[in-house]
């Protein structure tokens, strides 16, 4: 009668199922968007804006293309083996000039310079220099007059590099390459290379953080999540209160308690085991002691909520099957903890990979990681392709982390059980 | 078959000693335990939540301590044994499946954890699963199985290791009603089959008196009476176990005299009775009667014959149930009294009209006053 009536009414009407469903969805589905919205617009304006432009500026290459637009035209068909001819330094000559006037020259030179050191001081005397148009024909002699550096290819190299409109120098600095000149990437000077240290620093810290996070985390988030919920709400609020301040003030509350004259010190001296005082900061061993403390919370947290759901019931069945104790727990308690270690641990390696407050206050100079160069690059220096560049680094890192996780805790579900 | 008794070591393959158990050190949860579960037997522990049968089951399993006494396990003090070692399965309330593990590799942990060769290790869980008929679900995850799925994985989970002895704690609590007593007949049938050993914790009257060879009902602590189910049902021997095993009717009296294994029960509402003296203390004392609604007739002519009890009454209520039909009388001041009649025979009655009823002497326990 029912599957008659269906019938019925499938046939008679010429729309198709599927699009009577999305057209019955289509209301409820707009009415959700709208909810969304605000949150939306917010985390477009605040959020992926603000990323888009980074990762824009990181490989943008507008300053030598909008000062000397002339130089740029001149040198498109410059194949760059050997200086280039009038044309170019007519162009240039010009370009200058008019810079000068509108008081631009700086903003060139500042760009050339970070692909040749001393380009400043070139353009800086060529501009103060050139006080009239040079004849026509007579542009060559007069530039390489003034400074002879603009005889030299790689002047001219370096301004052509910098021609824009988009570049890879930036993200190839980031990475400690450059291009020679003949334009093939290499490694960068000896005494330019210290990102890939800094990243490898970074990294380094933060899996180390993150392990320590893990092997002091489990066990607290254990006993959270076995205790009788009196006590372990009690427990929790000691977890949870230094969740709660602010992290300048637990980060200088390390410097009191690990300086030479500081509590741990002073204790140690008193008791007599030492004679110097320790060195316990303004070090590596400073660095992930904080920023253990500070990121332990993250692990605790998803731990004790993985753990909280494992009925205790699992661990009577293995013991009742044969298991002894520490067969239960590995073959038992732990697999069923892994989707909390992974949500812990990713949360902790993401967000120690961004720390910057922590190691510029408790860190020594080789303690500083990515975030603090990227701050120097955009508050110091001004430096911002640069800092764009390593944060685009940064969160190309980020985002793989994410996805191998993602894939790993997707194989977990599929052979976790999880209903489908 | 032997009745409910004491049982002699030899046979005995679990013994409860005295057993005591508190938690708080105030109130004791197990009073002094004394039980035999003999091999092969099927034993259901009974009783209200709160009365000790979980308890002793667990204490049994080794999730629990005894603050005093001993259990033995084939003659071997087990008391201070941790529970892998005891070489018990058990069937948990809620399943207790591993949701990371596969059903086959759910079956196959308990052989795994004793380092069996593989080729064994995968024989038997084949023959496991196809005892329980879930071949074909091997490779799914707990998760993706119905409750009664779950189940039987898990007492086959329990059974393929082979144990000695093999608990289970409310293992039909989660399913509904018609899934329940399919799966009891099948546990059942297990039990028979394999020639197991089960303690079996229940509140569920019914599914114990369906499975058990004995039953041990068990309330504040104490286990009240051990017993065969029909005899438990018959001879009950106090008034908790009149009134939690089926249905009961209780009339409140005091005992005028003793003579024989019967005694005169004046009626706290008038009029006496002769009941089987099995719980009194003596003339003068108060009893609470105890008889079941399929024992008493309603006299229709009023006449009730030789050597039968018999009570005028009040018709309250009739209630058909298909196979039978309740009345619903006041008796003796007690308004819920049940009498229990065959199909049709309750058209007869009409609210508050006036019978009397009927039953042997035989019928009637005399029980401590509740």
């Amino acid at each position: 009668m029912t599957a008659a009536f269906v019938a019925g009414a499938d046939a008679s009407s010429e729309v198709p199922l599927k699009r009577r469903l999305k057209r019955a969805e289509r209301t409820r589905r707009l009415k959700a968007l709208a909810l969304i919205l605000p949150l939306l617009l917010f985390l477009l304006f605040t959020f992926l804006g603000p990323i888009a432009g980074m990762l824009w500026r990181s490989v943008d290459d507008w300053e030598v293309r909008q000062v000397l637009p002339h130089t740029v035209a001149a040198l498109a068909d410059w194949d760059g083996k050997d200086v280039p001819g009038e044309p170019a330094f007519a162009a240039l000559a010009g370009d200058i000039r008019t810079a000068r006037d509108a008081g631009t020259v700086a903003i060139a030179s500042k760009r050339l310079n970070y692909a040749l050191n001393g380009f400043r001081t070139i353009m800086a005397g060529t501009a103060r220099n050139l006080k009239t148009l040079p004849d026509p024909g007579t542009a060559k002699a007069t530039l390489i007059a003034i400074n002879p550096a603009w005889g030299e290819r790689a002047t001219w190299a370096a301004i052509k590099g910098a021609s824009g409109p988009l570049t890879g120098f930036y993200l190839l600095g980031a990475l400690d390459l450059t291009r020679n000149l003949d334009g093939a990437i290499v490694a960068a000077p000896e005494e330019q290379a210290i990102y890939r240290d800094v990243f490898g620093r970074t990294f380094t810290i933060s899996f180390g953080v993150t392990a320590l996070c893990l092997i002091l985390g489990f066990p607290v988030a254990y006993m959270l999540a076995t205790l009788p919920t009196g006590q372990s709400n009690l427990l929790m609020i000691f977890v949870l209160l230094p969740f709660w301040t602010s992290l300048l003030v637990r980060t200088c509350a390390w410097i009191v308690v690990l300086q030479s004259e500081g509590i741990v010190n002073d204790s140690l001296r008193w008791l007599g085991l030492i004679d110097e005082p320790l060195r316990l900061i303004y070090n590596r061993f400073g660095v992930y002691v904080a920023m253990t403390h500070v990121l332990l919370p993250f692990m605790i947290l998803p731990l004790y909520s993985s753990m909280k759901s494992i009925s205790p019931a699992y661990m009577r069945a293995a013991a009742s099957l044969g298991a002894s104790p520490v067969t239960a727990f590995l073959r038992v308690y732990l697999p069923q903890t892994v989707p909390g270690i992974g949500a812990g641990s990713l949360l902790v390696f993401i967000l120690a990979i961004g720390y910057y407050i922590t190691p510029a206050l408790v860190g020594g100079a080789a303690d500083q990681m990515i975030s603090y160069f990227i701050a120097f690059y955009t508050t110091e220096t001004v430096n911002w392709g640069l800092a764009s560049a390593l944060g685009a680094v940064l969160l190309l890192a980020t985002l793989l982390l994410a996805v191998v996780y993602g894939k790993l805790v997707h194989g977990q579900q599929v052979t976790g059980g999880m209903k489908n | 078959m032997m009745d409910g008794g004491m049982v002699t070591t030899a046979q005995a393959l679990v013994r409860f000693v005295g057993v005591q158990k508190t938690y708080d050190g105030e109130h004791l949860v197990v009073k002094n335990l004394d039980l035999d579960i003999r091999k092969g037997e099927f034993v259901t522990l009974l009783g209200p939540s709160g009365s000790g049968k979980t308890t002793t089951l667990m204490m049994l399993a080794g999730f629990e301590v005894p603050t005093h006494g001993e259990i033995y396990l084939a003659d071997r003090p087990i008391k201070n044994m941790p529970p892998h070692k005891r070489d018990i399965g058990m069937v948990f309330q809620n399943y207790a499946l591993f949701p990371h593990l596969t059903i086959e590799e759910n079956v196959a942990f308990p052989l795994t954890v004793r380092k069996m060769p593989r080729a064994e290790v995968k024989e038997r869980v084949r023959s496991a699963l196809r005892m329980i008929k879930l071949e074909n679900l091997a490779h799914r995850h707990p998760g993706q199985l119905s409750g009664g799925q779950q189940q039987r994985v898990a007492l086959a989970r329990a059974l393929v290791f082979n144990p000695q002895l093999v608990l289970m704690d409310e293992p039909l609590g989660a399913l509904d009603k018609r899934l329940r007593e399919h799966m009891q007949l099948e546990i059942k049938q297990l039990h028979e089959t394999m020639g197991i050993t089960v303690v079996y914790v229940t509140h569920d009257q019914s599914e114990a008196l369906t499975m058990s060879d004995r039953i041990a009902v068990f309330n504040d602590g104490i286990v009240q009476q051990i017993d065969r189910p029909d005899a438990l049902y018959e001879r009950p021997v106090n008034s908790f176990v009149a009134n939690f095993i089926g249905e009961n009717n209780v009339l409140a009296g005091t005992v005028e005299n003793i003579e024989q294994g019967f005694c005169r029960v004046a009626l706290a509402a008038g009029g006496s009775v002769v009941a089987q003296a099995i719980n009194v203390a003596g003339p003068g004392t108060a009893t609470a009667l105890s008889v079941r609604p399929e024992r008493i007739s309603i006299l229709t002519d009023g006449q009730a014959p030789d050597g039968l009890n018999a009570l005028p009454a009040q018709v309250q209520d009739t209630i058909y149930l298909g196979d039978h039909a309740l009345a619903v009388l006041k008796v003796a001041g007690n308004g819920e009294f049940m009498v229990k009649l065959p199909p049709g025979a309750h058209a007869g009655l009409s609210h508050g009209q006036s019978v009397s009823i009927g039953f042997r002497p035989e019928d009637c326990r005399a029980l401590d006053p509740v």
